[in-house]
């Protein structure tokens, strides 16, 4: 039974891929962005309720958790289900950081707005030198998402790019650092994003190789 | 005991009930255009920007409710209100339980416009409507001996969403010095711009303590007792390093995750400038004299 519905998914998921693979990656690129300036407006018209500057930072930092989890489940999609989005990944990681830039933004001009509270805000509070932190390690990973980065570097770039995982760890980390008394949704993200690490692990991969050997 | 305080914020400084009734539609006409900054309803003292019925009952924190801000607007309503009785017991004098009808019998109402100030630095203007909680403790006699007052919140998993999860140590808690809470200032408000007030913002009875972050001011009470001992309070039992029994606004002492030293005043849109904060909350003058002697940045 297990096994049948296994090879259901398997050959959904095949079916899948053949469709998106005719879906042109700007589609991606739009679509990934329209939430940018619609929650702007949202903002600015009281769509996102009295405190819009609060909500803005909120939804621009929770989408770019979205994403980042999103182009962290690209590769396990692959190996365990044979669906290939390995050619969104690139638009899912540059998304991921227009939205982390854009939370970064809010924070600095409409939020703090004092460059010398900002100075100390980075240095005193452990949650925004995490988040801080994050931010750092994803500038690297942007300026070298295109193809004549990818030839340059050749076999260090993928070493490079190795760098999302500590991002997405200290991502999620910034989120429940934040939060007040026990709440269940940032340690959500955090038991997400660390699932689909652990899937990366040696020992998942032999378990995963197994399990497609019994399937064939 | 009545009118022992009255406000150096005025109605000028509240919104007509005509303007903040007619502000959205004039926010709903200007917004699109971005010219929201033109929609300044009533006349305001001292550059305070009055909060409108809407800014006061949509954003709140009440986590029996949810922990978003959204979240008491939304589900607050299923909270029974009536009947609602106040247990007063410890170091009292005629100990039992009280009826909410039967208090506001006995009470003076009168309207207390005070700042607000969250401990997540925001902040509001609030009209409340209210009597001065040293007359409720003065019915039920205060004994000699009693140092500190203790209050509850109504803990009703039917009908609060939020207490499902351990965000907090359920029933919520909270504590006042005696003296703090015979001071004119600290009051209970039972209304916000003379009506009822809202579930969402702590239906039918909260505390109101102006000068302290808004937290201690512990909405929906059921319970209210007189003890000889300091009372355990929910976020310091939480979180001991970053909430304080006393809690009292203080722009000199930084919550450890973030800087007290300014607020947002909300209302002020997308590009609201934030605000300093007034020590006491601007009600030092008031109220220093309790603190004489104590050091704030170790009682926080």
């Amino acid at each position: 039974m297990t096994v049948w519905i296994l090879r259901k998914t398997i050959e959904v998921m095949r079916t899948l891929s053949q469709i998106l693979r005719r879906v042109p990656v700007w589609v991606v690129y739009v679509l990934g962005l329209l939430p940018a300036p619609w929650l702007f407006y949202l903002g600015l018209t009281g769509g996102l309720g009295v405190e819009p500057i609060e909500a803005l930072e909120h939804r621009y930092g929770e989408l770019a958790l979205q994403l980042l989890i999103i182009g962290l489940a690209i590769t396990p999609l692959h190996r365990q289900f044979r669906l290939n989005l390995i050619k969104f990944r690139r638009a899912i990681g540059v998304l991921t950081f227009t939205y982390v830039s854009l939370h970064l933004l809010v924070w600095l001009v409409l939020d703090v707005q004092v460059p010398s509270e900002i100075w100390a805000d980075i240095l005193k509070r452990p949650y925004i030198t995490v988040g801080m932190a994050a931010f750092a390690l994803m500038v690297p990973l942007a300026l070298t998402s295109n193809d004549w980065s990818v030839r340059r570097l050749g076999i260090r770039w993928r070493k490079v790019h190795k760098l999302v995982y500590p991002v997405a760890i200290l991502g999620a980390l910034h989120y429940v650092m934040l939060a007040k008394g026990f709440q269940i949704e940032p340690l959500i993200y955090l038991v997400v994003i660390l699932a689909l690490l652990a899937l990366r692990l040696p020992f998942s991969g032999m378990f995963q190789r197994s399990r497609q050997a019994d399937i064939r | 005991m009545a009118h022992r305080w009255s406000n150096k914020l005025t109605h000028a400084d509240v919104t007509p009930r005509a303007a903040f009734l007619n502000r959205r539609q004039v926010i709903a006409g200007l917004g699109g255009l971005g010219l929201t900054g033109l929609a300044k309803p009533g006349a305001a003292q001292e550059g305070l920007e009055p909060n409108t019925w809407e800014e006061i009952t949509s954003y709140n924190n009440f986590y029996e409710f949810g922990t978003r801000k959204d979240d008491p607007a939304k589900y607050a309503g299923a909270l029974t209100t009536e009947p609602w009785a106040i247990e007063i017991d410890g170091m009292v004098e005629r100990p039992g339980e009280y009826d909410f009808k039967d208090v506001m019998a006995e009470m003076t109402v009168e309207e207390r416009i005070y700042r607000f100030r969250c401990v997540e630095a925001w902040s509001m203007v609030i009209p409340w409507n209210g009597f001065e909680l040293a007359d409720l403790l003065n019915m039920a006699g205060v004994q000699e001996g009693a140092k500190y007052v203790a209050f509850e919140t109504a803990l009703r998993p039917d009908e609060m969403p939020g207490v499902q999860f351990p965000v907090l140590d359920w029933p919520y808690r909270e504590g006042l010095r005696l003296d703090e809470a015979m001071h004119p200032l600290t009051i209970i408000a039972t209304g916000i711009y003379d009506r009822p007030i809202p579930n969402q913002n702590g239906a039918p009875l909260r505390l109101v303590v102006p000068w302290k972050y808004g937290f201690k001011s512990i909405k929906s009470i059921v319970r209210i007792s007189l003890t000889e001992e300091e009372p355990p309070t929910s976020w310091n039992m939480a979180i001991p390093g970053e909430y304080g029994f006393y809690s009292n606004v203080n722009p000199n002492v930084d919550h450890p995750r973030w800087s007290q030293a300014s607020e947002r005043r909300i209302g002020g849109g997308l590009f609201a400038k934030r605000e300093p904060t007034l020590m006491f909350n601007g009600y030092e003058e008031e109220v220093a004299d309790l603190y004489d002697g104590m050091d704030l940045a170790k009682n926080y």
